[in-house]
């Protein structure tokens, strides 16, 4: 705090505490590489997960192709497998959270009125191993191509590229039954967990502690309530996905009995230790997007949300309620007619909480004023289409139903109506109402109108008929189907429709680029909005707030602008000391190569690959020392004077 | 470590009063307590669908020596607390010595553990290949003793970073920190040992 109050805007190179110069780049790749402002990890969390959003669905495609027509003969039996395993796990791992946890970053400090996260560099040690796991995962298509040139041929040359399903149910995923595929799924989703488990924590502590003064709990955005509710679920069910993973890396590697069931393992353990992750992760993806609709609900309605305390105590709820439900994925186990029943009945009570939010969000929309901006489409469409998918749920919910829809096409249209109608609606939604503060720039014409359509069109022309597929016995995950079945026409309709919301994703895509290269400037509220992220610059520095704000209602900016005077909004006097602004650091990055190397060589080490051993020790060195060099490096510092005229 | 981040370190600002390191340290444990919870459980579950496993656990456990030990990490416990409150107080000198004993008594526990898991290994050729017991009770045990060594290598680091002069009595929220970590090893080591040593003799 010593620093002289002259240097506006200056920036002291300092030591570190081992003695190491600390990166102060502000431009350039080194910036990119060792920052740890929250906006810039945000817009490379989004555009990673961006990225591998389209990987998906580019394996999507290729296996509607396949099943466009009957007996077709497009891909093997073998690829196919390992697509769809690809595309569950990429969608839900790759695509899907890493553009939440974008939200998460780019939003929680804004709403909460902080200048950051409460552990930057944290903050940026899950980025990076974030893109490690996805690289191992990844990186197996790469060892795939090298094994059919004939340069890579690993022990037991079945697949490299994991073809157990995103479950991975063992023992089809232990040793006897699966290739490396395995392996580099077993450290990938585990590298990830990590990444996970440490941004959530990193979360909780954020929006527990750094509130801006008056930010009490119930003020808090509705979004930032469901990233906090998100995070606990995300550091609760991630350990058992940890410890089932490592159990089963055990039985692939040193020959444990876990899940061996000719030394008494039982493969239902596996199920039972997946699904208690693989539930509450439904919500970890759903919860957050239920948080971008309650905050575009309200701008556009030109209303305040309708039952805000409801709408946060339903999500908690969800959130509780969510841990008690994961053997509705099990009922065809024959768990025993009790247990079934319980989770029948939680998992109908689940449907409360969450029918309690629909009535919400139609409350908000009843009596305002509604613009149907493009924002606004999404959301709309998100409440009906997430509905449509919570209602096949509720069929689900009842085990004898259950037992019929079972790896059906049924069950496919109804997780596939939550994820694209309810989690990829909101979080387009999303980036079309936060763009223009993220970027400065306005995206404007038609385009996203046309794209939002060929959206919602293209999920329903695709997913509905499915649910009729399901009934009539269609089962899932299988290469191809008969011409008797009959189940070629209804097909053929759903590849079209695939196509058809390929194209409207397509669109999207192209709108952003559109927007970023010609974009006319959006200014600092373009929306009218309530929360505190617009009162910042659009895009924000990178202090955020060049005084804390003082929150003195629950949507303070619109009472700021639209209310009593009392609400007025008030800053915190500035102390002379300046803004304490954490420094960067090359220490993330360097532990999450450590993890990449450490996934990619153990899973090599698994198919016999020499010197691959040593390698992985190699990894867990790299990330030991990067630990270290971390810690004594110490967190840093340096003040920033934003200039009086700047201020708003 | 500048000052400016010294002053935040001890909650001043901070929401809830609560320091951010310790609230961070709190979340990690309640974390913590879902992977040994499926730790335990995996091997409690595979105990009652196995009860009669080709190597009876009573045969095998010396609980003599796993009472010992056990009273070994307790006491480490208390230590831990001792140095906490020394550091509080700003005693470097007692810090130390209450930190110095903490480690000896975390590193006769990780050597018991050695001489056991060698001890079952070579006399009754229990290993980690041994039925499901075999695989639940070394992962289960396996991954408290890595804790156990991560919280050694912790405090040892602190130990070292205070004798360079860089860990101070400023930085007394960090030992505090570690003591949570390493009353939490110690309390599921008490769960452990109940649920799986101490049953077994009912």
């Amino acid at each position: 705090m010593s620093q002289s109050t002259a240097e506006s805007h200056t920036l002291v190179a300092e030591k570190s505490g081992i003695g190491l110069t600390r990166p102060d780049h502000r431009s350039g790749w080194v910036d990119w590489l060792t920052t740890v402002d929250h906006k810039k990890i945000a817009v490379m969390y989004a555009l990673a997960g961006l990225f591998f959003f389209v990987v998906g669905g580019i394996e999507v495609l290729v296996l509607r192709i396949q099943l466009s027509a009957p007996e077709m003969n497009f891909i093997s039996p073998q690829t196919y497998n390992q697509l769809f395993t690809m595309h569950g796990t990429t969608m839900i791992f790759l695509g899907a959270m890493p553009i939440i946890a974008g939200f998460f970053n780019f939003l929680v400090p804004l709403q909460i009125g902080a200048r950051d996260v409460a552990f930057p560099r944290l903050n940026a040690f899950s980025l990076w191993v974030f893109m490690a796991g996805a690289i191992v995962l990844n990186i197996s298509w790469l060892f795939q191509l090298l094994q059919v040139m004939g340069i890579f041929n690993p022990e037991g040359g079945k697949d490299i590229v994991p073809a157990i399903g995103w479950f991975g149910y063992a023992p089809l995923s232990a040793g006897e039954y699966s290739g490396i595929g395995s392996d580099f799924w077993i450290f990938g989703l585990q590298i990830l967990g990590v990444a996970s488990i440490a941004a959530s924590l990193n979360f909780i502590v954020t929006i527990l502690n750094m509130r801006a003064p008056g930010m009490t709990m119930m003020r808090l955005p509705v979004f930032t309530w469901m990233t906090l509710i998100t995070s606990f679920l995300i550091i609760f069910a991630f350990p058992a996905l940890t410890i089932a993973l490592l159990e089963l890396m055990f039985d692939r590697m040193f020959g444990t009995n876990f899940f061996r069931v000719s030394e008494g393992g039982q493969p239902i353990l596996w199920q039972h230790l997946f699904w208690i992750f693989g539930h509450p992760e439904v919500y970890i993806l759903i919860l957050p997007a239920m948080g971008v609709i309650s905050e575009i609900l309200p701008a556009f309605s030109r209303k305040p949300l309708f039952g805000y305390p409801i709408i946060v105590f339903s999500g908690a709820v969800i959130g509780f309620l969510g841990f008690a439900v994961w053997s509705h994925h099990m009922f065809t186990t024959g768990l025993g007619d009790i247990a079934t029943a319980a989770f029948s009945l939680l998992t109908m009570a689940i449907a409360v909480p969450t029918g309690v939010k629909i009535f919400n969000w139609v409350g908000t929309l009843w009596g305002g004023r509604i613009k149907f901006t493009v924002p606004m489409v999404y959301a709309v469409g998100f409440i009906w289409m997430f509905m449509m998918g919570g209602f096949s749920g509720i069929m689900h919910s009842a085990a004898p139903a259950d037992s019929q829809q079972q790896d059906t096409y049924f069950v496919v249209a109804h997780f596939h109506y939550v994820i694209i109608g309810g989690i990829v609606m909101a979080l387009f939604g999303g980036i079309y109402f936060w763009l223009p503060k993220l970027t400065g720039k306005m995206w404007e014409g038609k385009l996203g109108y046309w794209a939002v359509g060929f959206v919602v069109v293209g999920l329903n022309v695709t997913f509905f008929p499915m649910h009729f597929l399901g009934l009539f016995g269609m089962p899932r995950r299988t290469h191809t189907y008969l011409a008797e079945t009959g189940f070629g026409p209804l097909n053929m309709l759903v590849t079209i429709g695939a196509f058809i919301l390929a194209f409207g994703l397509l669109m999207v895509i192209i709108d952003m680029i559109k927007t970023l290269r010609s974009g006319k400037p959006a200014g600092q509220d373009p929306w009218d909005a309530r929360t505190l992220e617009w009162i910042t610059t659009s895009p924000p520095q990178v202090h955020n707030f060049d005084k804390t704000p003082i929150v003195k209602a629950r949507d303070a900016f619109w009472y700021d602008k639209h209310g009593d005077a009392k609400y007025k909004m008030e800053y915190e006097p500035d102390d002379g000391h300046g803004i304490h602004m954490p420094s960067q650091s090359w220490f993330p990055l360097m532990t999450g190569i450590g993890m990449m190397i450490m996934g990619i060589s153990l899973s090599l080490y698994s198919g016999g690959v020499p010197f691959m051993g040593y390698l992985g020790i190699g990894g867990i060195v790299v990330v030991t020392v990067g630990v270290y060099l971390w810690l004594f490096e110490g967190p840093g510092g340096y003040h920033l004077h934003p200039e009086s005229e700047e201020s708003k | 470590m500048s000052e400016a981040s010294v002053a935040v370190s001890h909650g001043d600002g901070s929401s809830t009063g609560i320091d951010n390191k310790k609230l961070m340290m709190w979340l990690f444990l309640g974390s913590d307590c879902m992977f040994f919870g499926t730790l335990i459980s995996t091997h409690l579950i595979y105990r009652k669908l196995y009860p009669n496993p080709e190597v009876s656990p009573t045969e095998i456990f010396s609980i003599d020596l796993t009472t010992a030990s056990s009273f070994i990490l307790l006491m480490s416990s208390f230590l831990m607390a001792l140095a906490v409150s020394a550091m509080h107080k700003g005693e470097m000198k007692s810090y130390r010595r209450m930190t110095w004993g903490v480690i000896l008594f975390g590193l006769i526990f990780l050597g018991f553990q050695v001489y056991e898991f060698n001890h079952f290994i070579h006399h009754y050729d229990f290993t980690i290949q041994s039925g499901t017991m075999g695989s639940t009770f070394y992962l289960m045990t396996g991954t408290h003793g890595c804790h156990v060594a991560i919280g050694v290598l912790i405090l040892l680091s602190q130990l070292i970073a205070s004798y360079k002069g860089k860990l101070t009595t400023a930085n007394s929220m960090d030992v505090e920190v570690a003591g949570l970590y390493w009353h939490f090893v110690d309390i599921v080591w008490i769960i452990i040992f109940s649920a799986v040593y101490l049953v077994e003799y009912l």
